[in-house]
């Protein structure tokens, strides 16, 4: 089994989200940035499949170099190698073709990712690479076993959820279920150390025009300020619900 | 040139958000000048649509479609858009939608944005306004590719009745033994439950509540409401309430009319998963509560002695209504 992870570099879930140059860019600055958490279970999975059914794993992302650290990160977690092409990820479609190319050149057979990133919430590079590849595709999946050449997946939806079967090549993209919060792992000190000996591959990218563009970013309006309402006076909360916010 | 809407159903009924994105692709289609068409899959009643501007429909009748197949559903939709000659096509943002959208992007080439909140800005060139970090801000993202494809966030529109004289075409697209690669093995679903993806209104519940036997209040209250139970992430990893309940940053997104927390402080992760809900109220011990700056309406007081109040007001209410 050759496992290749996708993983996205972005702001940590506590950071504040600010914007620059006329809010058309992201402030970075004093940003911490981790690896997305929905492609660190994914990552814990992939772990799983290496100690207990002998796979290889290798991350990859696209970005430029500031996402090294983030790479590093999840091969002092336990993956064997990096790849990182060289570009900056600004168009979901882009991201996936480099992916595909990536994921065809090392003639992987299991490609994991998680459902959306944290920054910009697309949810569409691991649905877009497999369309492009022609591999067989499960979004939100929450749980993923392989023997041999045949994956069971099981994937969330609407009030419940389905069992999935299918032949290999895959690619999952996957959220909580597929391993538990518990599981996760913190890199240690020898982790950290061997992570640096680990190759950390980097390759140009292939020529293709970005789908889309980001044109400005927003923040939400303030809020106006929070009507307080005194806890023995229930009918008022009622009554505002009902004729001022319409919403019971 | 037209506009295309998938408006999927459940077991043939159509649910509130295929009447949304037909109600936002007929603006959409107002926008760009052209026709509105809307392909569903298996419905029992395609008139339906009618009410909400569908002056075209496209049904396809097949039972190989019965189970929902990504792979399949993003063939037949590329299909009817090449079939209708359309620039647009819209989905919504269900499980299912945000499955085959990827999948139809690429199927036809197109650039995909995502969690749309509103009405395009402008269509030429095509600039529309999505959700972006986890709806802690927005992204305006302009789309390059001569057929745009649009997922629209749930509940951001909201539906418009615009009865129309519906006229119905039955489609047959010719689907290939590869887009059945994928076997549906089994699907659970709960039953006679409101879901936390297609609730109007929510109630959920945090550490305040001491732990899971103390949940009997917060389903009452949902009940009287008609509303889905949630919670916040460390009632789910405390094992109180399933996964499938935790909604926040890394769990379920909530985009209800109404959301109720009741002893949920509000971190910034619980709350980048809620602020989509219209209105929040918060009942909290903790006047400080960092959620209380998020909310419309705050009641600082003890949950065990105001939820049960407030259930039965609210019966009361409903009774009378």
């Amino acid at each position: 089994m050759k496992i290749l992870v996708c993983i996205s570099h972005v702001p940590d879930t506590t950071s504040k989200i600010n914007f620059k140059d006329s809010d058309t860019n992201f402030d970075a600055s004093g940003v911490q940035f981790v690896i997305n958490p929905y492609d660190e279970f994914m990552l814990t999975r992939a772990m799983w499949f290496k100690e207990k059914q002998g796979a290889s794993v290798t991350v990859a992302n696209v970005g430029t170099s500031a996402t090294e650290p983030t790479l590093r990160k999840a091969l002092a977690i336990g993956a064997d190698n990096a790849i990182r092409v060289n570009a900056e990820a600004t168009d979901g479609y882009y991201v996936a073709k480099q992916l595909a190319e990536v994921i065809k050149n090392g003639e992987y057979d299991v490609v994991l990712a998680g459902k959306e990133s944290i920054d910009y919430n697309g949810g569409m590079v691991p649905g877009m690479t497999a369309a492009l590849l022609d591999f067989n595709f499960v979004n939100a999946s929450i749980g993923i076993e392989i023997e041999g050449n045949t994956a069971t997946v099981s994937r969330e939806i609407d009030g419940g959820k389905e069992i999935l079967s299918m032949n290999l090549p895959i690619i999952v993209a996957g959220q909580k279920g597929v391993v538990e919060e518990k599981d996760l792992r913190i890199p240690n000190m020898r982790g950290i150390m061997m992570a640096r000996k680990k190759p950390l591959q980097v390759v140009e990218p292939i020529d293709f025009d970005n789908t889309t563009a980001s044109v400005s970013f927003e923040k939400p309006e303030e809020k106006s300020a929070c009507k307080m309402i005194n806890a023995d006076n229930l009918d008022e909360l009622i009554n505002l619900l009902h004729n001022e916010a319409k919403v019971i | 040139m037209s506009v295309l809407v998938f408006a999927d159903n459940s077991e043939g009924k159509f649910k509130k958000t295929a009447f949304e994105v037909t109600s936002y692709g007929k603006k959409v289609a107002e926008l760009a000048q052209t026709n509105l068409v809307v392909l569903t899959i298996n419905a029992n009643d395609v008139s339906e649509l009618g009410l909400y501007g569908a002056e075209k429909t496209l049904h396809i009748t097949d039972e190989k479609l019965k189970t929902f197949n990504a792979k399949a559903y993003a063939d037949a939709i590329k299909q009817a858009a090449q079939k209708e000659d359309a620039s647009i096509v819209i989905v919504d943002s269900s499980t299912n939608g945000l499955y085959l959208a990827p999948l139809l992007a690429v199927n036809l080439g197109a650039g995909y944005a995502s969690n749309a909140m509103a009405l395009p800005l402008s269509v030429d060139p095509f600039k529309v306004k999505r959700k972006a970090f986890s709806t802690k801000a927005s992204n305006i993202s302009e789309i390059n590719t001569a057929i745009k494809i649009i997922g629209l966030s749930k509940n951001s529109f909201g539906l418009i009745e615009n009865s129309v004289d519906s006229s119905n075409v039955d489609f047959s697209p010719s689907l290939s033994d590869d887009d059945f690669n994928i076997k549906s093995v089994s699907v659970e679903k709960m039953t006679g439950k409101v879901t936390i993806a297609d609730a109007d209104v929510v109630v959920s519940g945090g550490r305040g509540l001491k732990g899971a036997e103390n949940w009997g209040m917060i389903e009452d209250l949902a009940d009287v409401l008609g509303a889905a139970t949630a919670c916040s992430k460390p009632v789910s990893d405390l094992g109180w309430r399933p996964h499938s309940e935790h909604v926040g940053q890394t769990g379920k997104p909530v985009s209800s009319n109404l959301y109720i927390a009741i002893g949920i402080s509000g971190a910034i992760q619980h709350l980048a998963g809620v602020n989509a809900a219209k209105v929040k109220v918060v009942i909290n011990t903790d006047p400080e509560a960092p959620f209380f700056k998020a909310a419309d309406y705050g009641i600082v007081g003890d949950a065990f002695d105001v939820v049960p109040k407030l259930t039965e007001k609210l019966k009361e209410f409903k009774s009378n209504q």
